[in-house]
């Protein structure tokens, strides 16, 4: 019984080192057996989200996911195992699973900036500069597209993505299974969270399962926004909640398309940006789609945590958030390229906005950040590299 | 006929009542108060749950705020609204609230957002109603909601209050009846993204345009004025938004009248490019019956049927929205007079048919399952693959609203300790191991028995341990939930 809770006591924060009998052996890890926060684990060893927005879900209420305060979430990816969930967290921040072991996961997705970079656009291997900005990750278990340009479907298949971009973390397939084998605590990591396996043989959809359990784990819906959702009028102060009823009134329209409890709808628009830079204009989903109609238009992101995330746009081309809303007043059209015709969403018009509405919707959107559920950075990996971040880890914000 | 017969007999009541009480000489007639608050048709608060006061009843009067007791009411609480000027926007983010204007010598209490101010009513809450207000002034809305279940919408007096009147959105079974709209720059009652509506008795005049069901499923929309609209009454599916359907909409025994007025729509707006003259007009929506409405004087045409690919809509697509208005059924209609000054690409249409009159009804763009009953009775443009329609009439349908509210899913005490457990303190402690707090089976041992103990800690937490940092107090969760949550920790065993 003592030793379980000393395991539990360092599950998630340090990798468990156990001493083995034989000195010749690479000492092992051991998984996390229990969920992360806001997770319940079940009978049957799968962790399943457990929030208060459960309460709101009925089987003839609205279509979950569309607005308004007291609203179901949309469907959850949960039901991993513990111990995918943990492994995923070492694959995560592991740079071994790059070419050069130069760039995990976490380079672009840094825990401590909303799982996002801070950067324009980032960073891959070589230094290589990106076309767009990377998007945070929080509450990725609710999407059903991925990538600004919505050409992913699922988790594992956006992780393609980076991984064998040459110019992201540029590895292949055969190259990361070859890393992931040839590393013996990653084979022992692997039958643990894959008990059922009757290979040894690491293969790359359990790299994905992990790695999208991860993923699904970092839930952020207790932001002081979520506590005046549930009831507590006083969770937001006079000045949050004329940014709220800014927010969500029809000048500004911003809930029309940032819809909560998510505060995104999952659609993609086209709001009519320009690059910064001069640059030339980003498709965007009209690759995805093939159709000319969606040129220049991209995801629309969520704004949790969004205060954590700057800079904004898919090229990140506003600095702030006060920028970014201004951009939103400016006039329907009014940074579209001259040689372009966009089909610019019938939302993005002239609310002309006030300065003192806009500091309101900046004050309302700081409302959203809730990094309670951070997980932490491991100390030490499988691969025996280090982490970038180990000695950036970020506070956990407990004071609402 | 009958019912027909003693609505026009209604609306001819509520104008000349309207007259009696609007002053200073404008021509926004005011509703009828033949119909304030009363249980009036059977049927007519069937399963809607607002407006079913058991609480207590907070008035408001001139000089004091409407928000103010908004704050200060509980589930089930009646604010009555006394006549004067209210200068406000007032926010329902609670269940169960009724607001109730009380008009007093024809005196309306009044919200006047004198242009500066976006919208007049913003509602959440589940069982919302809201009756007897005039509204004017605002820039955005008159009455919006937001997933609002249950609501009642009626009786109000909105006159200009920006891009729409009435604006129920995601809300699941409501009502939105006896309104009079006008001087809205897009649509006066909007059914964006419900589902179970009904929209009935209301006046829309002078909008761009008058009721649209957009993105819904399920509306019946009935015994409707709209006149002198650039559009009268729309059904659309709108691409890009998170409903991809609208469905099941029934539009009958509607007045809809001379639906000429210029456009002046907002640009970039879907109703920017309704051609004036458009009495009703369906957009790759699909099940929509039209029936039994007289249909008037709509100089573009009575009746247009069409898929996205209209009148300069350019919308981007959206490859999960279908873009054909399918199965439409056109029962009979009294149309007359329509089609007397067409758009240039109606006069093309026109010029193929040797017709010098546009059309009662027109239909292009795809579309399959479609049918018309007695086709000769109209001039119309597209319809000739439309097949005979099996049925006559929807008599059967007599309201979309459900049988009971909509309920939240009921969530036992346990469970709703269980979602906050993990969804709150689940952040700070597990069960064995020390994360920011002290693990939960030091807590149980300490608490063992005494729910009440936790509950009241976490409310008003005390620095006790040296080795742990100070908890924040927890008192944004309802006492109810604090005891379940105390609980539902207690229980736990890993």
């Amino acid at each position: 019984m003592k030793w379980t809770v000393i395991l539990a006591v360092l599950c998630g924060a340090i990798a468990v080192v156990i001493a083995s009998r034989s000195p010749e052996k690479t000492p092992s890890l051991i998984l996390c057996n229990t969920c992360p926060p806001g997770f319940e684990l079940m009978a049957d060893n799968t962790c399943k989200l457990r929030t208060p927005y459960q309460q709101y879900e009925s089987q003839d209420g609205n279509d979950p996911g569309v607005g308004g305060l007291k609203t179901a979430l949309p469907l959850v990816r949960d039901g991993f195992t513990p111990q995918q969930i943990d492994l995923g967290r070492y694959l995560f921040f592991d740079p071994a699973l790059s070419k050069d072991g130069t760039v995990s996961c976490a380079s672009c997705h840094q825990p401590a900036k909303g799982f996002s970079d801070g950067l324009k656009t980032s960073v891959g291997v070589q230094n290589t500069s990106l076309k767009r900005s990377a998007p945070s990750l929080w509450n990725v278990a609710f999407y059903k597209k991925f990538f600004w340009d919505a050409r992913a479907t699922s988790l594992e298949a956006q992780m393609t993505g980076p991984l064998y971009a040459e110019n992201e973390m540029g590895t292949t397939r055969e190259k990361l299974l070859e890393t992931i084998n040839g590393i013996d605590s990653y084979r022992e990591l692997f039958r643990q969270a894959f008990p059922s396996k009757t290979t040894s043989v690491v293969e790359l959809n359990d790299i994905y399962t992990a790695i999208a359990a991860f993923e699904s784990s970092l839930i952020s819906l207790n932001s002081r926004y979520d506590q005046y959702a549930h009831g507590y009028a006083d969770a937001l102060n006079k000045k949050e909640i004329e940014g709220l009823n800014i927010f969500r009134s029809f000048v500004a329209r911003c809930a029309e398309c940032h819809t909560p409890p998510l505060f995104t709808n999952q659609q993609v628009a086209v709001i009519g940006l320009g690059e910064p830079d001069g640059l030339p204009l980003d498709p965007g989903a009209q690759e995805t789609f093939q159709d000319a109609s969606l040129r220049g238009a991209f995801k629309v992101p969520s704004l949790r945590n969004i205060e954590r995330t700057a800079p904004y746009t898919h090229a990140g081309k506003f600095s702030s958030l006060r920028e970014m809303i201004a951009f939103y007043s400016a006039g329907r059209g009014h940074d579209v390229p001259k040689n372009e015709k966009l089909h610019i969403h019938w939302h993005i018009w002239e609310p002309q906005l006030t300065a003192y509405e806009m500091d309101r919707l900046v004050d309302f959107l700081k409302t959203l950040t809730d990094e309670s559920f951070t997980p932490p950075v491991p100390q030490t990996l499988p691969s025996g590299m280090r982490t970038e971040q180990s000695t950036q880890q970020p506070r956990l914000s407990i004071n609402h | 006929m009958y019912r027909a017969l003693f609505a026009a007999a209604v609306f001819a009541i509520g104008i000349y009542c309207g007259k009696l009480f609007f002053r200073q000489g404008s021509d926004v007639p005011a509703p009828a108060p033949a119909y304030f608050s009363q249980s009036a048709a059977q049927g007519d608060s069937v399963g809607i749950g607002a407006g079913t006061i058991t609480g207590k009843t907070i008035d408001v009067k001139p000089g004091q705020s409407i928000q103010e007791a908004v704050g200060e009411a509980a589930p089930g609480d009646l604010i009555r609204i006394y006549p004067g000027v209210y200068n406000e926007t007032v926010y329902i983010d609670k269940d169960n609230i009724s607001l109730q204007g009380v008009i007093i010598n024809g005196e309306w209490p009044t919200l006047d957002g004198k242009k500066t101010m976006n919208d007049a009513i913003l509602y959440s809450g589940n069982s919302t109603l809201i009756e007897n207000i005039k509204i004017t002034n605002y820039k955005g809305n008159a009455i919006m909601g937001q997933a609002g279940n249950n609501y009642v919408i009626r009786n109000n007096w909105i006159i200009d209050t920006g891009v729409y009147g009435i604006f129920p959105q995601f809300g699941k079974n409501g009502i939105v009846e006896r309104n009079i709209l006008t001087g809205i720059e897009d649509a006066a009652i909007y059914i964006g993204m419900c589902d179970n509506v009904d929209v009935r008795f209301n006046e829309v005049f002078g909008n761009v345009a008058g009721i649209e069901i957009e993105n819904s499923r399920h509306a019946l929309v009935e015994y409707n004025y709209a006149h002198d609209n650039t559009g009268g009454i729309l059904a659309f599916l709108t691409p890009g938004l998170p409903i991809k359907t609208c469905y099941d909409v029934i539009i009958r025994n509607n007045y809809i009248y001379n639906n000429n007025t210029t456009n002046f729509g907002a640009v970039g707006s879907t109703v920017s490019h309704i051609p004036p003259g458009t009495g009703i007009l369906v957009m790759a929506a699909d099940d929509i019956t039209i029936e039994n409405n007289i249909v008037t004087g709509n100089d573009n045409a009575g009746i247009t049927i069409t898929d996205y690919g209209y009148a300069g809509v350019d919308h981007a697509t959206d490859p999960e929205s279908e873009p054909n208005s399918d199965r439409i059924t056109l029962l009979d209609n009294v149309m007359s007079n329509n089609g007397n000054n067409p758009t240039a690409d109606v006069k093309t249409i026109m010029l193929t048919k040797l017709s010098k009159l546009g059309p009662d009804i027109i239909a292009v763009g795809g579309g399959v399952g479609s049918c018309i009953l007695n086709p000769n009775r109209y001039r119309t443009f597209g319809v000739d693959a439309y097949a005979t329609c099996q049925s006559v009439d929807t008599r059967a349908v007599k309201t979309y609203l459900l049988d009971k509210p909509v309920m939240p899913r009921t969530t036992a005490m346990i469970e709703k300790g269980k979602m906050t457990y993990y969804g709150v303190c689940s952040g700070c402690h597990s069960y064995s191991a020390r994360l920011v707090g002290p693990p939960v089976n030091i807590i149980q041992a300490l608490y063992k028995n005494n729910p009440n103990g936790i509950a009241e800690f976490i409310a008003n937490p005390v620095h006790k341990r040296d080795d742990y940092p100070e908890m924040p107090p927890q008192n944004y969760l309802s006492e109810e939930t604090r005891k379940a949550v105390a609980e539902y920790m207690l229980s736990i065993t890993k």
